[in-house]
């Protein structure tokens, strides 16, 4: 059978600059909600909420943080109100 | 590279993308019908974009050397008004009939209402009825998961429905497990902020594998990019993927799918 393996790359290499540069912003982010007073935004504790899983072991941190941001319910919602998302799930919207 | 951008709504696009995407080795153009940014006061507005994306815009699309194809529906963020979807629903069987349709799409759920469900159950009932593929929205940011699963759950309800013929897009990586375990098409879409960058969807690429699995820039009228999908290529041969794996993710898979109409050629 074909290998379909990708030959092997440093993938720190590659990366390492785009993650630190995404880390710093997201800091950034926070300290400037903060100056605001605006830490109280539920989308803000959905991230604050999310961080811990950033440093959990395992292959599948992405797909956990999605997961702290989802709607867990299962029913359909009687009617729309809004055609838009904003990104984290809020409880009683 | 030659490649297939299998989802790009290049009604709300420039000739210059049209060039930028020819000159990238853009082969084929895939185009769902979906929300154009404001809701269409009746179904003669239906009626009107329709015959746009099967006159006018494979005209367009022609000039740059691509070959233009579309789906017909009206898209879940219109789909509150039952009544109006309906009546667009009875206009969809003779643009089927046109040479560029390849399906029903992009149909799904937004907000995962009662009344999205119920049009969605429509449209898997015409596509049921008029032997059509399928091309799916799956919601956006938090409605994602919830509605992926509802989306699922119809699909399965309908027997003659089978699994080849249905593309679930706008995978992540909380959603793309269960399409390709259900044995469904998955789609990802590269956008800079919401859904996957490139460096995210080949990672899932990477856990998958390429099999059943696309990649499109979905390029409209908000922030995306018409390049993404081969700029995501470009990252993948960095990444050490071969030539032979960038020609079946970005071109052999699209044409796999969409050749199960037998309208599409290339
Ligand atoms: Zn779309």
């Amino acid at each position: 059978m074909k290998d379909d393996s990708p030959t092997i790359v440093n993938l720190v290499d590659l990366d390492f600059m785009d993650a630190r540069a995404r880390l710093l912003d997201l800091a950034s982010f926070l300290d400037r909600v903060e100056r605001a007073g605006q830490m109280d935004d539920y989308r803000v504790s959905a991230l604050l909420e999310a961080l811990p899983l950033l440093t959990n072991a395992g292959p599948d941190r992405a797909e956990k943080i999605l997961l702290s941001l989802s709607d867990p319910t299962s029913e359909p919602i009687a009617e729309a109100h809004t055609k838009g998302a904003a990104g984290a799930w809020e409880a009683n919207s | 590279m030659k490649y297939i951008e299998p989802h790009a709504h290049m009604v709300s696009r420039t000739t210059a993308d049209y060039e930028a995407m020819a000159l990238a080795g853009c082969k084929v153009i895939s185009e769902p019908a979906f929300w154009a940014g404001y809701d269409r006061s009746s179904e003669q507005g239906f009626h009107d974009y329709f015959s746009l994306l099967t006159g006018f815009e494979p005209q367009r699309a022609a000039k740059f050397g691509i070959k233009h194809f579309t789906w017909m529906c009206i898209n879940p963020k219109e789909a509150e008004d039952v009544g109006l979807a309906n009546a667009v629903i009875d206009l969809i069987p003779e643009f089927l009939k046109r040479d560029n349709v390849l399906g029903i799409g992009e149909i799904g759920l937004n907000k995962n209402s009662r009344n999205e469900l119920e049009v969605l159950e429509r449209h898997i009932d015409l596509a049921d009825q008029h032997d059509q593929l399928i091309l799916v929205h799956t919601p956006h940011l938090e409605d994602k998961l919830k509605g992926t699963r509802l989306i699922i759950d119809a699909l399965k309800n309908f027997s003659n429905i089978t699994t080849d013929r249905v593309i679930i897009d706008h995978v992540e990586e909380h959603t793309v497990g269960m399409v390709k375990d259900a044995g469904f098409w998955a789609g990802m879409t590269l956008y800079p902020e919401s859904k996957l960058t490139a460096r995210r969807a080949i990672d899932i690429l990477e856990k998958f594998g390429t099999d059943k699995i696309w990649m499109n820039s979905a390029c409209d009228w908000g922030v995306s990019e018409p390049l993404a999908t081969p700029k995501a290529a470009r990252m993948m041969a960095q990444r050490g993927h071969s030539e032979e794996m960038l020609d079946k993710v970005f071109y052999q898979n699209p044409k796999e799918f969409m050749s199960q109409n037998s309208k599409f050629t290339i």
